[in-house]
């Protein structure tokens, strides 16, 4: 038993308190702030090497179902390997644009943001997946409101009461899987759900339904997207574009959850998350596409499109095929950083639009809408492959809504570069780096590009194990009545 | 007693849903909260209604309840207190910012 797969959760957690001491010197904050980014980075990649056969963890050497597991297996490695990078670029942004200045505590909030993220995508039972969707939803509340403002506070209202409920729903979902089963570790979940008496069928489809709303919230599904354009469109530009990861919490969790716990042929629950994920995914699309066009500003028109590719990657999960996870998993990872991209670029161009940044949006653009070159095209590209079985609906929606955020980009790019208006005022005396973090980001999207076979094998395999979990609940262990 | 917990329940979740549904920052807080409490007596139901009987290893005992609904209401408490707190200092910050504490936001007045 490795102690590496802690570390992603201690670390944060550890150089975030240290961080409320030293909250006189913003230099030291920032020195440690980026190691410790960098130090994740590190360790993500080694448990990756690792997660070839999941490896668990077990908190106080409890046994499982009675302690609680942690588990890092490629699906998760893939996730802590997607957070921390984009962490890194994140925090380049920050120090580069001396956001950080604007208001107190960035530092601690980020690393327990960062600490949140990674439980939950280690985690291996379903309360603690809650309590860590408690820790990212606390540090974002308070990231989200970083810099004050009048529409921020609102905006920052309205995503907390949103969350709270999302939490609310969580709880009782647990309950009525606890009170029917009487366990809530995922391998033991996985092990015990299919030997289910009849009558408790009924509360477990409930107790399904509803987790899966809870992450549908999380992953901004229609009809529950409404608190995403708000909240995207008025955070600070780098928190925005941290948060693109956050949407992608619950897609993995419905991933995780879809694939061990309610697979598509347990007889309690079937297809049904199947058949509500496909028409919700293409309304998400839809809705994403139109808002696009219909926005006026690059905050709003990014937080849209982010509202489109997760419609892609949800009707791509909704499948529940291993190819199309993998294609979904492959998106996933473009589409967090695509968006990333475009909101560190919509946080420059009040302040600066010359030939570099209209380069970098065009770059972003193309990504984001899924054309050649960039990664967004091998993506989309992937997944409609993938969705091949359903193909006159699918691909109708994901090229229909990729020629209107085209349209919806190049509008309003063009209204944004070539308008004779010079920019409210100059920031590239005081930040000259600004443009450095969404240059690693298009960085990373031409790498993933060009790093599409290796990338896409490595889905393949994640994708594989996902479908055949045996070796998923055996790292866990499982003592006691399973034996 | 199972009926009247599911009542008291069923009446919290109620009244708790439609504060929420509010346009102010002060009802809504509050509809959260009652739903909050109407979650937390929920887990504590999910472990079944057993009265008189202990949580922990007796020698006396003449039966257990389950202990761990009891620790997970716990920590659901924790939290709701938490998330809470957190929520009234912004609504607190967006009341003084904005001079009043309707929810909506910018775009939702444009087209009001």
């Amino acid at each position: 038993m490795s102690h590496l797969i802690i570390a992603p959760i201690l670390l944060p957690a550890v150089l975030a308190g240290v961080m409320v001491l030293l909250r006189g010197s913003l230099a030291v904050q920032r020195a440690l702030s980026l190691l410790g980014t960098l130090a994740l980075c590190a360790i993500a990649v080694r448990i990756a090497q690792e997660a070839g056969t999941p490896q668990a963890y077990f908190l106080g050497n409890w046994p499982a179902p009675f302690g609680i597991a942690l588990l890092a297996d490629r699906l998760s490695a893939l996730m802590l390997m997607l957070t921390s990078g984009l962490a890194l670029v994140v925090l380049i942004h920050v120090l580069s644009t001396d956001w950080d200045r604007r208001g107190k505590h960035f530092h601690t909030l980020f690393l327990f943001q960062l600490m949140g993220l990674n439980g939950a995508f280690l985690t291996a039972d379903a309360f603690n997946l809650f309590v860590f969707f408690e820790v990212l939803l606390i540090a974002s509340y308070g990231l989200m409101v970083h810099g004050g403002g009048r529409e921020r506070l609102r905006a920052g209202v309205q995503y907390v009461a949103f969350n709270l409920l999302g939490s609310s729903l969580f709880l009782i979902a647990l309950a009525t899987i606890y009170s029917t089963t009487g366990t809530l570790n995922m391998a033991d979940l996985a092990a015990k759900l299919p030997d289910l008496p009849a009558d408790n069928t009924a509360l477990v489809r409930v107790a399904a339904v509803l987790l899966m709303v809870v992450f549908a919230v999380k992953a901004a599904m229609v009809p529950l997207q409404f608190w995403l354009p708000a909240t995207y469109a008025n955070a600070p530009a780098p928190v925005a574009a941290l948060f693109a990861v956050m949407t992608k919490v619950g897609a993995y969790a419905l991933i995780r959850f879809g694939t061990l716990v309610f697979p598509t042929d347990l007889p309690a629950t079937g297809t049904l998350i199947q058949s509500l994920m496909q028409p919700a995914a293409l309304a998400t699309m839809a809705v994403g596409a139109i808002g696009v066009l219909g926005s006026r500003d690059l905050p709003r028109l990014v937080a849209f499109s982010a509202l489109g590719s997760m419609g892609t990657l949800l009707l791509a999960i909704a499948a529940f095929t291993p190819a199309a996870t993998a294609a979904g998993l492959y998106y996933l990872v473009h589409s967090t950083l695509a968006m990333a991209a475009l909101f560190l670029i919509s946080d420059i161009t009040p302040h600066r639009r010359d030939g570099l940044i209209a380069a970098l949006y065009m770059a972003a653009a193309v990504a984001m809408a899924g054309m050649p070159p960039l990664s967004g095209f091998v993506g989309k590209l992937l997944v409609m492959d993938a969705l091949r079985d359903n193909a006159p609906v699918a691909w109708s929606f994901i090229l229909l809504s990729s020629l209107l955020t085209i349209l919806g980009l190049a509008r309003l790019g063009s209204g944004l570069f070539w308008k004779a208006e010079e920019p409210e005022r100059a920031l590239s005396r005081t930040a000259p780096f600004a443009p450095l973090a969404s240059a690693l980001c298009i960085a990373a999207l031409g790498a993933l590009t060009l790093g599409a076979g290796p990338v896409m094998a490595w889905a393949t395999q994640t994708a594989a194990g996902l479908y055949a979990p045996t070796a998923y609940i055996e790292a866990i262990q499982l003592q006691g009545v399973n034996q | 007693m199972e009926l009247l917990v599911a009542i008291a329940i069923g009446a919290l979740t109620a009244s708790g849903v439609y504060l929420m549904l509010r346009q102010r920052s002060f009802p809504v807080i509050l509809g959260l909260s009652l739903l909050s409490y109407a979650v937390n007596l929920f887990i504590f139901a999910a472990g079944r209604l057993a009265p008189e009987l202990p949580p922990i290893i007796t020698k006396t005992a003449a039966g257990y309840t389950d202990p761990l609904p009891q620790a997970l209401v716990l920590t659901a408490i924790v939290i709701s207190f938490g998330m809470t707190a957190v929520l009234v200092i912004m609504a607190i910050g967006a009341f003084l910012t904005s001079g009043d504490d309707r929810v909506s936001t910018g775009d939702a007045e444009e087209e009001a």
